[in-house]
């Protein structure tokens, strides 16, 4: 274990009826750093994602999540991979970033509920925009508002999984620069889901290459020399 | 047209039935029942005309029918294309069924036409005041549940990346639907009672952009079907379930154009 991490998996092993999708990984990621999470379609990122918020259980091994002091749990704000938003979707984006607000079950916001809402928007530039429809928002818009929702609970780390696929490359970079920005003011941990080698470079730290069940880890400026010949 | 007891007793329960079927269905179309909640109100029929044949209250059959196909369908498969076939399949059975009992249970034709098309003639105090408490309870289950049906019914993918119980939560709202098809069919009948728990919150999502507003104009506009139908079929003695129909259509072209022209 290392001294400063915020997430430590221990030998784990995920297994599925057909087949091995984890298999004994070793892994910690440090606190206030951006790492990407690489490998093919299939590979398990996902899975690995789904084992670190509890909605799968490991075969073997663990995680030990480590919450910044006087923090019972480790809140994780989650981008999920999919999400099917479309045209006629009624609800603004303030409605819709709303929607993770858990914690109390009472219809109406509390007054710091709606703050951490507000707060939410702000972080993500969306303040002004909050009133449209998410159904009439363009796609950069649409991404900044699911991200905006993972982060209305404040999380100590935040995953994106592939959420940059759907994206331009103008709407990619603006996005990255984005969570960059996340990342080095409020000392936000950030776990990058994608494809793409050059994104990760240009805005993580750290890269995770995940194939056949095992996992490799190193900085990002090793990843051309490793892959990418490879995958040219 | 409050002199008449029967139309007490009638506006107390279409009021009831508003409230619950505009608040009920805004779930109902944010989650795509709204064939299911078709097929519910078919399978009430049934329940009914099988209260009838068994000396149960059409009300405790239906409630009985739909609640317990409920919970077959929520047990059934999850796949959805696999779901409304078995659904039709299920409903045309009790279609059927609801005819049989009917005519076995040697009733006159007028007693099925209440049950299909609405009566508001029918409905004792007694009647009323069962119809209130299960909309109490309805009500409250909506509230005990509200925030995570919410973020469910909106946004399945982002609630499916929490840990909620989402199967039993589907299960739960099923349960709820049958509840509030069981309570509409008093009034508008069980072949149009979908039109409560679907038009209003149809219309009140080209109003509503948060969930409360959409509850909001999703009552209001149950609320106006009912009333106003009443009272139109009070003074022109055509059936009240015509003029909530109507009504409820009428809103929903109206609210149509609005957002066409809103978004253009
Ligand atoms: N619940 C599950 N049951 C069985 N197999 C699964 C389940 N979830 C994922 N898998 C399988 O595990 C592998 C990894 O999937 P996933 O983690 O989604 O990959 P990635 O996100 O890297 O594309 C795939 O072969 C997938 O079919
Ligand atoms: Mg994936």
């Amino acid at each position: 274990m290392h001294k400063d991490s915020i997430l430590d998996i221990e030998h784990l092993t995920v297994r599925f009826p057909d087949k091995t999708v984890l298999d004994d990984i070793n892994l910690s990621i440090q606190r206030g750093t951006m790492v990407s999470l690489i490998g093919e379609n299939g590979a398990g990122k996902t899975t690995l994602i789904r084992t670190i918020l509890h909605q799968l259980k490991p075969t073997k091994g663990k995680i030990v999540a480590h919450p910044s002091a006087g923090k019972r749990h480790l809140e994780i704000g989650y981008v999920p991979q999919f999400r099917n938003i479309d045209a006629g979707y009624p609800l603004s984006i303030k409605s819709f970033v709303g929607l993770n607000r858990l914690k109390h079950r009472w219809p109406f916001y509390f007054p710091q509920e709606h703050a951490a809402l507000i707060k939410a928007l702000k972080r993500t530039h969306l303040l002004k925009l909050q009133n449209i429809r998410l159904g009439s928002a363009s796609g950069g818009e649409k991404q900044r508002a699911y991200l905006a929702q993972a982060l209305v609970n404040d999380p100590e780390l935040l995953i994106l999984d592939e959420a940059t696929a759907s994206l331009d490359v103008k709407a990619k970079n603006e996005l990255m620069t984005l969570v960059q920005q996340l990342n080095q003011s409020d000392q936000l941990t950030v776990i990058f889901i994608t494809h793409d080698f050059e994104l990760a470079q240009k805005y993580t730290q750290r890269y995770m290459f995940l194939n056949a069940g095992k996992i490799e880890t190193g900085p990002v400026a090793d990843l051309s020399e490793k892959f990418l010949e490879a995958h040219a | 047209m409050f002199v008449f007891e029967f139309m007490r007793n009638a506006f107390l329960a279409s009021t009831f039935i508003a409230i619950t079927c505009g608040l009920v269905g805004v779930f109902v179309v944010a989650r795509n029942l709204s064939f299911l909640s078709h097929t519910l109100s078919e399978i009430g029929f049934a329940g009914a005309a099988f209260g009838v044949f068994v000396g149960l209250s059409p009300l405790n059959g239906m409630l009985l029918f739909t609640g317990a196909s409920s919970l077959i369908v929520g047990t059934l498969s999850v796949e959805k294309s696999h779901r409304e076939a078995s659904i039709s399949a299920v409903s045309s059975l009790f279609i059927g069924l609801g005819i049989l009992f009917l005519s076995l249970s040697n009733k006159n034709a007028s007693y099925a036409t209440n049950i299909l098309f609405g009566s508001i003639v029918g409905i004792s105090a007694a009647e009323v005041n069962q119809l209130i408490l299960l909309s109490g309870i309805a009500l409250i289950a909506l509230l005990a549940v509200y925030r995570i049906l919410v973020f469910d019914s909106f946004d399945g993918v982002g609630a499916a990346s929490q840990n909620i119980h989402r199967n039993l939560l589907s299960m739960f709202f099923l349960i709820l639907l049958a509840l509030s098809v069981s309570i509409g069919a008093q009034i508008v009948g069980s072949l149009l009672v979908f039109i409560l728990l679907t038009l209003p919150a149809a219309s009140a999502q080209y109003m509503g952009r948060s969930v409360p507003s959409m509850l909001a104009f999703s009552l209001g506009f149950a609320l106006i079907g009912v009333w106003l139908g009443l009272y139109l079929g009070y003074v022109t003695n055509w059936p009240v379930t015509f003029f909530i129909a109507s009504i409820e259509v009428v809103i929903y072209l109206l609210t149509l154009i609005y957002n066409r022209w809103q978004t253009n």
